[in-house]
């Protein structure tokens, strides 16, 4: 971090200089994700909660697609007044961000009128839209899982001819896989659609708190406000679930530590009636509840559940082990109840006056009227959505490689999806003509190249902000998303200016000390190398990795506010967790012991 | 309790005893009443007071010659020399004149019935004899330290003994100062004495129920140190600091100090001597998690009990215990810095809930 003059900044984006060995990293993404030289006097941050690995060309959809959605709901739809939306910038393969104020006051107040309607609307008839919402998008769900991807036979098939349809299969192979890119789209729009109503209510009462109770944790104002009966809890619950009936079948043998998911089912397939029932339980759970990601859904290899069982199957054997020591494996969802109604009251009766209860009911009630929605809109957005428009995207891939195009169906994710656009009209124009795809020759070593340039970038540690700090941070959505506020961004500095080379700070998100080794895990598919009681070390913990809660001591992260993920599922968990410490993943080593402090938010090097 | 206009059972007393009890005996009372672990006492009231006076100076001479530097107070009260040759004499005349015989016998039966065995009490079980003016701790003036307190007081004549004292350090040069500087009237003036029994703490310390830095209502600040409480507040000593959540009984912050000094019991003669720490102590952290989670559980029901945050005075004697049976409060009054502070409510309701995020996402409140 420089001091220049009274202004303190973090690098400038000009001065961030491309990682060697991966130059042409620009090539990979449009122009439009550059940085600009004026961006020099703004301030962006890494947006590692998202993107904590470089970003492969097709999977920048996952950017360019959100802040698309989010701005429009915020900036045009309901005219928030303070600020219109997101914008970003690509560096190094990296995401940085930064929100557009809006500064002027007589611009404030004319947008807060119209934002007092549009938003007044959806608050007034909250449960109503949510409803109607929960509708459209398991409507979006259904649409993307019915599209096809054509097969482009030798021959049409008759049925083109006998209803004289008059459009042959090579048509659709652009209009299916544009209806996959609008139908993303509008998901997201109806992601956002009540995201921000959603955090203000949720910074309004978190203000409040801190206001009344300027020592209230992070994590008491999160519980009182927290759902119990929560969807992103339900997959993993019916693992629980799989794992007594797992147990009352009598095949609880087969679940062993290391066991392979299609060996178990094959074995299961032979255990009569036992295993046709397990196995019909296990049929049942999949549909919707393994369509979770193992990831967070912003990137193409965050495969479901049910493409990748070898995660739910390593929970499964714990929990088969639990459940044949007769330990229950029902959350006691009562007593999580009957906590958090007993942290509102005693809040509630340590206030100083009745107005301030009456406005602390108010504000509690409009959180608790919006939460259904920010905690469970995850799992039909991010998961159930998003893994099976990657599994389209993977599909077109397939076509792609059966075309002679790519060697992997995979390849098409170092495509980004205009590129994919072209690729797709080349194999359309050879299926018509007769011809061969000219793609083999152009985009393989294209490809090749991308992927060794991930490679190298993978290991470059971005700096968690660039640019000027700002004398104020006020975006209701980046304080609580993100846990960024003005004393994160101290935190960060101190972490780039002082050598406390024995401590990492950020937040307490769940109280308790434990010491272990820590695991450091820089991608999610790396989730499989977590041993038993190890301390999770990542840039941000993503919500399905929930059966890795059961295994680990504590969790570390870089990015994360008390509404994290990692934050909630810690706490369930009863495990202490830090959040938000910018640097964890890049000054822990795997293998290293560490001391994790939840309740002051430090981690201490202990080797 | 033979008379009870003279000397009565802290149980027997509330806080609106104050006229009577004075203000510590009537807080001591008042907490004792509400059933918390207050060392065991009785109280001399100021009946008592006004009847030795009553015997030793029928016709009021004393009150007048008060009055009468009283009279020159704009002249001469800061003249110490005129004042301590008037307040010597008085002193001396309450110290030495014998006590009317049923007032004495009061004065020691309830001294032997703090006691459990009667045989303690001959054997001169020690206790603490503590002056309790009227209109002490009241808010508006404060008397602090301008009256006896003696401790270590073993046996009944001892105990009257004491009691005269504390009646005669009313006319303390300082008290006498103090009522001249400030005009307070002679009229009316009276003292009870409360006598309790000696708790030896082994750490003691002042426990806060709200936040002593930011007046977080939510949370419970204890500091503590070993010996008596009087370390901390003179300064002797950087204190054991914990912070206790009020919702959850979490022990959400500690730090613990060197602990060099500490004032101890002089079980030879009155008052405290200042020692240094054992080394091995001084580390140590005094309070055990369970006897935080005491505390912090005393605190609560305190300030439940009057209803706003308090600033207590606790000890704690003898060994380690998890169930509170050695855990004294000796005072508590209301906070007041951050009740001063407060300036109303951090928000007030509004129409429609919704109406809070306008405020806040209008750009408008803070």
């Amino acid at each position: 971090m420089d001091q220049k003059g009274d202004i303190r900044s973090f690098p400038l984006p000009s001065q961030v200089a491309d990682v060697p060995g991966a130059e042409g990293w620009r090539s990979m993404y449009p122009y439009f994700t550059r940085f600009q030289p004026e961006d020099d006097e703004r301030f962006w941050f890494y947006n590692s909660m998202h993107f904590p690995e470089p970003m492969p060309a097709f999977d920048t959809i996952t950017a360019e697609v959100p802040y698309t959605a989010i701005g429009a709901n915020t900036a045009r739809v309901f005219a928030f007044p303070t600020t219109l939306g997101i914008e970003h910038r690509i560096v190094n393969g990296r995401v940085y961000i930064t929100a557009i104020p809006v500064t002027e006051p007589a611009e404030i107040e004319r947008r807060a009128a119209i934002f007092q309607e549009r938003a007044g609307y959806y608050y007034e008839n909250w449960d109503q839209l949510y409803d109607g919402w929960k509708t459209r998008i398991q409507g979006l769900i259904g649409e993307i899982e019915a599209i096809t991807v054509p097969e482009l036979p030798e021959f049409e098939d008759i049925d083109v001819v006998k209803n004289s349809t008059g459009v042959a299969q090579n048509h659709y192979v652009r209009e299916n896989y544009h209806r996959c890119l609008d139908l993303y789209s509008k998901m997201w729009h109806h992601h956002t659609e009540f995201l921000m109503l959603g955090y203000g209510a949720y910074v309004v009462f978190f203000e409040f708190c801190k206001k009344a109770f300027p020592e209230i944790p992070d994590q008491m104002v999160a519980r009182m406000v927290a759902g119990v009966e929560v969807i992103m809890y339900r997959p993993d619950d019916e693992l629980k679930r799989l794992a007594k009936l797992a147990v009352d079948c009598g095949v609880d043998d087969l679940f062993v530590e290391g066991c392979d998911p299609a060996e178990v089912l094959d074995a299961l397939g032979k255990r009569g009636e036992a295993g046709a029932r397990w196995l019909a339980g296990f049929e049942e759970a999949r549909t919707p509840w393994f369509h979770v990601s193992t990831g967070d859904g912003f990137y193409h290899h965050h495969l479901s559940w049910n493409e990748d069982l070898s995660v739910p199957f390593a929970a499964l054997t714990r929990y088969v082990r639990k459940a044949r020591d007769g330990e229950s494996l029902v959350r006691p969802t009562e007593t999580l109840v009957q906590e958090r109604e007993s942290i509102a009251a005693e809040y509630r009766d340590l206030l100083a006056s009745e107005e301030e209860r009456a406005a602390f009911d108010q504000m509690l009630g409009l959180c608790r009227l919006v939460f259904p929605y920010v905690e469970d809109h995850k799992f039909y957005c991010e998961h159930w959505f998003t893994t099976r428009f990657f599994q389209k995207i993977r599909a077109f891939g397939e076509l792609l490689r059966r075309q002679g195009v790519l060697d992997e169906a995979d390849d098409v994710f170092q495509l980004h999806h205009t590129e994919v656009d072209a690729a797709l009209a080349d194999v359309m124009l050879a299926w018509a003509s007769g011809g061969r795809p000219l793609g083999a020759a152009h985009l393989r070593p294209i490809i090749a190249e991308r992927k060794r340039m991930l490679g190298v970038l993978r290991d470059w540690s971005p700096p968690p902000a660039l640019g000027p700090v700002p004398e104020a941070l006020n975006d209701p959505a980046v304080k609580m998303l993100w846990g960024i506020t003005a004393e994160t961004i101290e935190t960060w500095s101190r972490a780039s200016d002082e050598l406390d080379e024995k401590e990492v700070h950020g937040y307490g998100a769940s109280p308790g000390v434990v010491e272990g080794t820590a695991r450091v895990l820089k991608d999610v598919n790396e989730i499989g190398q977590i041993r038993e009681g190890e301390i999770l070390v990542c840039p941000v913990t993503a919500p399905s990795w929930g059966p890795v809660f059961g295994k680990i001591k504590a969790a570390v992260s870089d990015i994360g506010g008390t509404m994290s993920h990692a934050a909630i599922v810690a706490r369930e968990y009863g495990m202490p967790a830090v959040v938000g410490t910018g640097q964890a993943t890049k000054r822990i080593k795997t293998g290293q012991r560490v001391r994790v402090d939840g309740d002051r938010g430090v981690v201490r090097l202990l080797d | 309790m033979t008379n009870p206009y003279l000397v009565r059972s802290l149980a027997d007393i509330g806080i609106d005893d104050r006229p009577t009890a004075g203000g510590k005996g009537a807080s001591l009372g008042e907490l004792t009443r509400a059933g918390l672990r207050v060392p065991p006492g009785c109280l001399v009231t100021t009946s008592a007071f006004e009847r030795a006076v009553q015997a030793l100076d029928p016709a009021g001479a004393i009150r007048r010659e008060i009055e009468s530097l009283a009279a020159d107070a704009a002249d001469d009260a800061d003249d110490y020399a005129a004042v301590a040759r008037v307040t010597a004499d008085i002193r001396r005349r309450i110290e030495m004149a014998a006590l009317p015989e049923d007032l004495c016998a009061a004065i020691a039966e309830g001294y032997r019935a703090l006691h459990r065995e009667p045989d303690d009490a001959d054997a001169g079980a020690p206790v603490a004899v503590r002056s309790s003016a009227t209109g002490e701790d009241s808010g508006d003036a404060s008397f602090a330290g301008l009256q006896d307190t003696y401790l270590w007081v073993r046996g009944a004549d001892a105990v009257v003994d004491h009691v005269r004292r504390c009646w005669a350090s009313l006319y303390s040069v300082e008290s006498v100062s103090y009522r001249l500087r400030r005009n307070l009237p002679e009229r009316g003036l009276a003292m009870a004495v409360v006598i309790q029994r000696m708790v030896d703490p082994r750490c003691s310390g002042v426990m806060f129920t709200r936040s002593p830095s930011t007046g977080d209502r939510s949370v419970i600040a204890i500091e503590a140190s070993w010996g008596l409480g009087s370390a901390i507040v003179s300064g002797d000593v950087t204190p054991d600091t914990y912070v206790v959540s009020k919702v959850t009984g979490e022990i959400v912050k500690r730090s613990v100090s060197s602990k060099l000094r500490q004032h101890r019991m002089n079980p030879g003669g009155a008052g405290a001597v200042d020692e240094a720490v054992p080394a091995d102590l001084q580390d140590r952290p005094c309070l055990s998690d369970d006897e935080i989670r005491l505390l912090a559980d005393l605190g609560r029901r305190v300030e439940n009990h009057y209803g706003a945050p308090q600033d207590i005075e606790w000890a704690i004697s003898g060994a380690a215990t998890n169930t509170g049976e050695n855990v004294f409060v000796l005072q508590s009054r209301p906070e007041t810095v951050w009740a001063g502070r407060e300036k109303g409510p951090v928000a007030m309701p509004k129409g429609k809930a919704f109406q809070h995020v306008f405020d806040r996402l209008g750009g408008a409140a803070r």
